[in-house]
């Protein structure tokens, strides 16, 4: 799949604002007043930074309130529902912080569970895609909040949570990658499934010589040797470097290098999540 | 909307005979004619006389080539276009409703005016059956040309796909696949057609008919040219035997 | 909530109004109905009621509206103001265009008629070119067939009156076995691919002779990968197993062959290889119930095909007897040839008894009364459901015409032509040599010739040589090098007229043709002939007029350029007197007519040719007062008169009582007639006149109704071609028109009166050895020679054109998918982007034909990819074939009809590293035309 920046920006940062807000909810830490509302401007600034930049790729972000009629059927739809009822609820529950020093304790609850929930309806609209196994497993979701809660509680402040949670994140990661490598193929669809035809089956011409849509959105080429260097560093940067980073007594300083790399890695990581996605249609192209 | 219909009350798809399409393209064309000046917004081409030329197309033809275990390699001309899937993905996936499926009949549509672009139905649909369209900004797919089959400012004989009415080879047929009596489904159960990457769940309603064996002409039955002759004498004195034993010869 | 859908509305308006008229996107000629919306092209679709297409369109007629609408339409009259090549124009008037045109050749008919040479290509009016150029006087007219298929079309004429496409069609309703040599496309695109699906609809088999399996060879149920050039060998061995196994059609031979015809066997007389004749020239047979020679066509004979005569002395034995000793000879069995041919001996005999059982074991008998010529009148026709058909893949070899010959030996000898099932002419075909006119080439100043240029020589005395024996024809057309070049030899006439040889011309007049790339042999070579300079600095060709209606390669290199419409914007005619539409059970004609006006200031060619004609006062194209005869093409259309009564258009003429088709005087109303019939007319052949065309006489007596011929002129099938053994005894030193030396040894071996095989010429020279590749192009379906790529629809279907090789080959050279290899020829070379493909002939390479474009041509950028990595073959095939040491360059062609042999090219690969593009590479040509769009959303 194409890696849109615009696409790495959102899932990437909001991921992380949302988590932010969780721990908020939950009251940790326990600020209130211009200390709160420095964590909430923080926390809003990617979470909803992170949804309107996902609007940019829209052919028509004008139409975007279109997005919220079908969350029967659509986790794209049910995100915008979940995003904007955690922001709205999580505002009133900071104001109340800020403004009043007081902690609506039940608000901070729904909004920490509304976090969460975004970030997962986020990661169902990867991990519903039958079309590119890598994507279609539980694991997905997993990732998805593992990254959001990592990237919270580092926001958070919590220290020693923080790097307690980016080990089971870096495992989590590396289990992703590993099974996602077998998944196509555990998927069941290949060139005779896809055409039918029996016998080995080579895509001989391409329908069009010139390319088209379909090949720039969904068939994107990454060499595998550096696709395994990324790995590495993806692994290096979000979990070890920065849980490393938080046992040494830095305190701020090395708090914000642990932020700026957890989430450069996180970048990388969401980079490879698209570029080493194949989607099925490939087969009809060759490209597999 | 982007509930599917629980059921419709016809499944109207196509039938491609991938033993007959020669590939020549005149449907993707055709497809292409008709579609860029009727349903929704033109089917638009980024540099077209460019040096990377590139169009929306509903309907393209990929062509395979197939090596068997023993026999000569074979090519396959496959046409691709929208299945109408009778458990779309790429409807129930759309965050606005604008993609859905008709219940009348099962033909799977963009409603361009709800459309916000998002690409997500594309990404559902394993057969690569919607494309962008990079100036309008909104997803394009084979309508079945549902703006032709009801049309009744065509003559009846004219009610059909556009794909399906150039096709030179007849590869391409159109009818109701629910309807066990239909000629299309007559002819998919004679022909053995098939579905497109079932594992997916999709429930495609278009059906592929296989190629039909190949190179079978490899050694003469015996006896079946037995000679009368190895020299030109014996074969001229077969000739004179013959030609008595033909009307108005000698005996 | 449940399942909702917005409202739709099903019945939009389709279109403002509907207009019935031709396709020109390629040569097929289908009918289409063009959607008028706001009175522009909003819409093309096929005419359900059209003959040809019956409502189907091809990819390619489906683009017309972006063939209508390309950026690359000339938009007025150019005059050159550049170098020739360079192409830098000005835009002129028409007054001025007609008037250089007309001053430039008036003094050469006043003074020498021959030095205007007018060639035309993709021409589908040549009765009329051919006609203002006889009325000119120079003898150097032709259209492109001598680099096309003259092989195929002249191979059908000499042995059964005609050939495949326009001649005639496969019986598709009743064939059950259809066999297909040498065809990618062919001009009948889309009726082979109505009728390959109407056959295999209904279980009907198909067999695919070609090195490469796509298209009709993708869905035939049998593919034969032959070697290319060996079809000859092939088709003469499943001959060889028909005649060992008794396994032909007897009775048809002995009536309507000339296998039953006497012929002298005295090598010693000038009469040798001769037909035994009557006192009225009749030839002999021996008729069965008396054993005495009788006339072939005397009441009620019977032809003996086992029979002798001995005459003063003379023993004259049957043709039968002659096929029987050439194609029995172990030399044609099919383990002498299955090597060659890369066909296992086996599966030559597979396919033998394959044809044999489905002629024979499948025949059935369709109910027909009809009298044949002799006076036996016939309750039915017997069908032989065996059909065939072949097109360049044989034709444009050196052996193309022997082999097309074989292939119709084939199937006569199986009986199928004529009959229920097997091949069927289209009128006005069968038309044997005979009924053809011969070549005319004696001119003179100021007068018109005596008759056509083109025709079928009889012999020796046909042939067009001056008194010295020289050519008379700047393109050596019908001399002792290639003798029956019935349609001219288009691809020699830039080369000859540069080497002035025979003579110089003055102007050379071309139309439609893109000869200065695709359609051209050695490429930079005619170039470079059309940009040469004499050592006064004139140009070696002095003037160039060329028409086109697109900015296309060949534009750059004319001084005068006459810009064509587009096909919907003009009058044309498609002639029963030319190249006509018409089905086996139906002559049917055609016209175009504007559909939309021109928005820019360009004029129907053939209107302009009438407009030249009358300021040159050619008779005919003048009235008795000087005043030009016709307004128009239109007005030509209907009111000119070939013979009386007989005229461009067949349909809709005036009668004594009314109106009346086929022969009458014109009808001011026919063009309105034909529009309001769907831009056609078809008459359909009576019942009883359906098969057996040639000896019929219901359809003799109609043909002549119709005006196709004055007098019924029944004939036999010439298995045995008398006219070639004319030109072998000349050879051998009989009569006093005799041959060159050094040509004497070769029209011996190849104009043989009986169907033979030869190497293809390139073989002999060159070395098989340093070039062991076959290289081939193949037509793609959706593309029309280099003028497709100028459409946004199709260019982006094929837009690269790859070298496709087989993974063998590939390895063997060390090449993958992707790589770029150098192909090297013995004339030149060229360094391509290669791609894998399995079902190919193992020896053989190929790309899809004139893809590859000069930057700058077609209004494409400069950057387009058929101009960095497209590429063309031309550039390694030449005219002429290499030194061989013996002083002489051997033209590239067929030495019977002078076809060019595209497909002898024999090639060396090496691995290349990737050049920056496809070599080698032009420089760019300024375009005649204003910068295309950067998008296109089409709706009207
Ligand atoms: N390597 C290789 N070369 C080949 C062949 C091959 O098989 N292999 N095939 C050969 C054969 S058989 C042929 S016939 C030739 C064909 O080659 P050409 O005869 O050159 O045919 P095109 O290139 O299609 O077009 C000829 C010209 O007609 C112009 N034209 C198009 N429409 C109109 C119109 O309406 N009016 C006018 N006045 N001009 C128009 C086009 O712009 C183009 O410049 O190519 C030959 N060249
Ligand atoms: N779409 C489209 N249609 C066209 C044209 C076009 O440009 N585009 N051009 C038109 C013109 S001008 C012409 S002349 C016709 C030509 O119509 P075709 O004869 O179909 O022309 P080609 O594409 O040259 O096809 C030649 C075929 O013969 C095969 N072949 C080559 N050598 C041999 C051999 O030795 N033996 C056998 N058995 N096969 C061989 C090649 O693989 C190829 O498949 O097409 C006409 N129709
Ligand atoms: S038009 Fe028919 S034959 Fe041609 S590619 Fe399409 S399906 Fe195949
Ligand atoms: S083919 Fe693709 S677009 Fe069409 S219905 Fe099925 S999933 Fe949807
Ligand atoms: S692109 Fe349009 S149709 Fe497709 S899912 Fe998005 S909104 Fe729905
Ligand atoms: S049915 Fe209509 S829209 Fe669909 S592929 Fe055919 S022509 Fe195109
Ligand atoms: S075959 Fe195609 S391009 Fe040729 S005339 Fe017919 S529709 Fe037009
Ligand atoms: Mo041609």
């Amino acid at each position: 799949m194409h890696p849109a920046p615009s696409l790495i920006a959102f899932t990437t940062l909001s991921g992380a604002g949302f988590g932010l807000l969780f721990f908020l909810g939950l009251g940790i830490p326990g600020v209130t007043g211009w200390t709160a509302f420095a964590f909430f401007a923080i926390a809003y600034a990617l979470a909803g930074g992170g949804l309107l930049s996902s609007t940019l790729h829209l052919g028509h972000p004008e139409r975007a309130s279109l997005a919220f009629t079908q969350w029967r059927t659509s986790w794209l739809s049910r995100e915008a529902w979940a995003a904007v009822a955690t922001l709205v609820v999580m505002g009133i529950y900071g104001a109340g912080l800020v403004f009043f020093e007081a902690r609506i304790v039940p608000l901070g609850w729904i909004g920490a569970a509304g976090a969460l929930g975004t970030v997962f309806t986020t990661s169902m609209i990867y991990a519903q895609m039958r079309t590119v196994p890598r994507w279609h497993t539980a694991l997905t979701p997993a990732l998805f909040l593992a990254f959001a809660l990592v990237g919270g509680a580092l926001l958070a402040g919590e220290a020693r949570l923080a790097s307690f949670l980016m080990l089971g994140l870096a495992g989590l990661q590396i289990a992703w990658l590993i099974t996602g490598d077998r998944r196509f193929g555990e998927g069941g669809t290949d060139m005779g499934t896809a055409t039918g035809l029996g016998g080995a089956v080579r895509a001989f011409e391409p329908p069009h010589t010139g390319p088209n849509y379909l090949l720039r959105e969904m068939v994107f080429v990454v060499g595998r040797r550096h696709a395994g260097r990324l790995r590495v560093i993806a692994v290096l940067l979000m979990a070890l470097l920065p849980a490393s980073v938080l046992l040494l007594p830095l305190g701020h300083a090395g708090a914000g290098v642990a932020v700026l790399s957890h989430l450069a890695g996180a970048a990388v990581s969401r980079w490879l999540f698209f570029a080493e996605a194949e989607h099925v249609v490939g087969l009809y192209y060759g490209a597999r | 909307m982007t509930e599917l219909p629980a059921r419709t009350e016809r499944k109207l798809g196509l039938v491609i005979d991938l033993d007959t399409c020669v590939g020549c393209h005149a449907c993707v064309v055709a497809c292409k004619g008709w579609n860029t000046q009727a349903y929704g917004a033109p089917l638009s081409d980024q540099d077209p006389y460019g040096a990377d030329p590139s169009g929306t197309f509903l309907n393209r033809v990929h062509s395979y080539e197939i090596t068997p275990a023993d026999g000569a390699p074979q090519l396959v001309h496959f046409p691709k276009s929208c299945l109408h899937c009778e458990e779309a993905p790429c409807v129930t996936v759309c965050p606005t409703g604008a993609s859905y499926k008709r219940s009348e009949d099962g033909i799977v549509l963009v409603n361009e005016d709800a459309c916000i672009g998002c690409g997500l139905c594309a990404w559902a649909c394993p057969y690569g059956a919607r494309e962008m369209d990079q100036a309008e900004g909104v997803m394009k797919k084979c309508t079945l040309c549902v703006d032709r089959i009801y049309n009744e400012n065509l003559a009846p004989e004219d009610r059909e796909p556009a794909c399906v009415r150039t096709c030179p080879a007849g590869a391409r047929h159109f009818g109701d696949l629910g309807d066990p009596e239909s000629d299309v489904s007559k002819l998919v159960a004679e022909r053995g057609g098939i579905d497109l990457m079932p594992e997916q769940g999709t429930k495609p309603v278009n059906k592929y008919l296989p190629p039909r064996p190949r190179d079978r002409l490899e050694a003469a039955p015996p006896a079946a040219l037995e000679p009368v002759a190895d020299a030109p004498g014996g074969f001229l004195g077969w000739l004179d035997r013959a030609l008595d034993r033909l009307p108005g010869g000698q005996d | 909530m449940t399942h909702r859908q917005p409202p739709l509305d099903l019945s939009p308006p389709v279109s403002d109004e509907v207009r019935k008229t031709t396709c020109y996107m390629c040569a097929c000629r289908c009918g289409i109905d063009v959607h008028m919306k706001e009175g522009r092209v909003a819409y093309i679709e096929g005419n359900r009621d059209h003959p040809v297409n019956r409502g189907v369109l091809c990819a390619k007629g489906s683009a017309g509206i972006m063939q209508h609408n390309a950026p690359s339409r000339l938009r007025a009259p150019l005059r050159r103001v550049g170098p020739r090549g360079s192409g830098e124009f000005e835009e002129i008037t028409w007054e001025e265009a007609l008037e250089t045109a007309a001053g430039w050749m008036k003094p050469l008919r006043e003074t020498a008629p021959e030095k205007l040479a007018f060639f035309t290509g993709r021409d589908q009016s040549q009765s009329l070119t051919s006609f203002w150029a006889q009325q000119f006087g120079t003898p150097n007219y032709a259209a492109h067939g001598g680099f096309c298929s003259v092989n195929m079309a002249a191979a059908g004429i000499y042995t059964m009156g005609g050939a495949f496409w326009e001649f005639g069609q496969p019986d598709w309703a009743h064939t059950k076995l259809f066999m297909i040599f040498g065809v990618a496309e062919d001009h009948d695109s889309n009726p082979i691919k109505m009728g390959i699906g109407e056959i295999k609809a209904r279980g009907a088999r198909v067999i695919g002779v070609n090195p490469i399996r796509t298209g009709y060879n993708a869905v035939a149920d049998d593919w034969v990968g032959i070697t290319p050039g060996t079809d000859g060998l092939f088709i003469l061995a499943l001959v060889h197993e028909l005649l060992r196994a008794g396994r032909i059609d007897l009775d048809y031979l002995a009536r309507w062959t000339n296998a039953p015809v006497l012929v002298n066997g005295d090598a010693a007389s000038p009469e040798h290889g001769l037909f035994l004749r009557d006192d009225e020239g009749r030839p002999l047979v021996i008729d069965r119930r008396t054993g005495k020679p009788a006339a072939f066509d005397a009441p009620g004979v019977r032809p003996d095909l086992a029979g002798t005569w001995r005459k003063a002395g003379v023993t004259h034995r049957t043709v039968m007897h002659l096929i029987a000793e050439r194609y029995l000879d172990p030399a044609h069995a099919p383990e002498a040839v299955a090597g060659r041919c890369g066909v296992p001996a086996e599966r030559i005999r597979a396919i033998a008894a394959e044809l044999a059982r489905v002629a024979f074991e499948e025949s059935f008998e369709v109910a027909q009364e009809w009298t044949d010529f002799r006076g036996e009148t016939h309750e039915t026709v017997t069908a032989r459901p065996v059909s065939f058909h072949a097109m360049r893949g044989i034709s444009a070899h050196s052996n193309g015409f022997q082999t097309a010959r074989a292939l119709h030996l084939l199937q006569i000898l199986l009986g199928t032509v004529e009959r229920p099932g097997g091949f069927r002419f289209k009128p006005p075909y069968p038309k044997p040599p005979e009924a053809h006119p011969r070549p005319h080439a004696r001119c003179a100043p100021e007068a018109p010739l005596a008759g056509p240029h083109l025709g079928f020589p009889l012999g020796p005395e046909d042939l067009c040589l001056d008194e010295a024996g020289d050519p008379a024809r700047i393109d050596k057309a019908f001399t002792w090098e290639n003798p029956l070049s019935a349609h001219g030899m288009m691809h020699m006439v830039i080369s000859n007229a540069h080497a002035g040889d025979p003579y110089r011309i003055d102007t050379l007049f071309l139309y439609m043709a893109n000869m200065a790339w695709n359609s051209s042999m050695n490429t930079r070579g005619v170039v470079e002939m059309l940009t040469d300079t004499d050592e006064a600095g004139d140009y070696v060709i002095p003037r160039i007029i060329y028409s086109d209606a697109y900015a296309s390669e060949m534009v750059a290199y004319a001084d005068l350029v006459l810009p064509d419409t587009t096909y919907l914007e003009r009058h044309d005619c498609i002639s029963l007197l030319d190249r006509p539409i018409s089905e086996a059970d139906a002559a049917a004609d055609a016209i175009r007519w504007p559909v939309v006006t021109p928005d820019r200031d360009v004029c129907g060619f053939q209107s302009v040719l009438l407009d030249l004609g009358a300021r040159l006062g050619l008779p005919g194209f003048v009235t008795d007062d000087g005043a030009p005869k016709y307004a128009d093409y239109a007005d030509y259309i209907v009111n000119h008169e070939r013979r009386p009564g007989v005229g461009p258009l067949a349909g809709w003429r005036t009668g004594k009582h009314g109106p009346s088709h086929g022969r009458g005087a014109p009808n001011a109303a026919q063009l309105e007639n034909y529009i309001a019939n769907g831009g056609f007319f078809l008459a359909e052949v009576p019942e009883g006149a359906r098969y057996m065309k040639p000896w019929n006489r219901a359809y003799q007596d109609w043909a002549v109704s119709m005006g196709f011929y004055d007098a019924p002129q029944p004939y036999l099938f010439q298995l045995y071609a008398e006219p070639l053994r004319r030109f072998q005894l000349a050879a051998e030193g009989h009569g006093e028109r005799q041959p060159p030396e050094h040509l004497r040894e070769r029209i011996k071996a190849t104009l043989d009166p009986l169907p033979a095989w030869y190497p293809p010429f390139s073989d002999g020279h060159a070395d098989p050895e340093e070039y062991p590749v076959h290289a081939l192009t193949q037509r793609p379906m959706a593309m029309y020679h280099s003028w497709g790529s100028q459409n946004a629809w199709l260019r982006q279907i094929h837009g690269v054109n790859p070298l496709y090789m087989h993974p063998d080959l590939m390895r063997r050279h060390g090449l993958e998918e992707g790589d770029w290899a150098r192909l090297a020829s013995p004339h030149g070379e060229i360094t391509v982007p290669v791609a894998a493909m399995a079902a190919l002939n193992p020896n053989t390479v190929w790309t899809w034909n004139a893809i590859g474009k000069r930057k700058g041509a077609w209004a494409l950028d400069r950057e387009a990819p058929e101009a960095t990595r497209g590429f063309l073959l031309n550039h390694l095939i030449h005219e002429l074939l290499p030194e061989r040491g013996d002083g002489l360059r051997w033209s590239n062609s067929d030495p019977v009809t002078g076809q060019a042999a595209w497909f002898d090219l024999r090639v060396r690969i090496e691995k290349s590293k990737p050049p920056e593009e496809a070599l080698p590479v032009f420089d760019a040509l300024a375009s005649p035309v204003p910068a295309p769009p950067a998008e296109l959303k089409w709706k009207i």
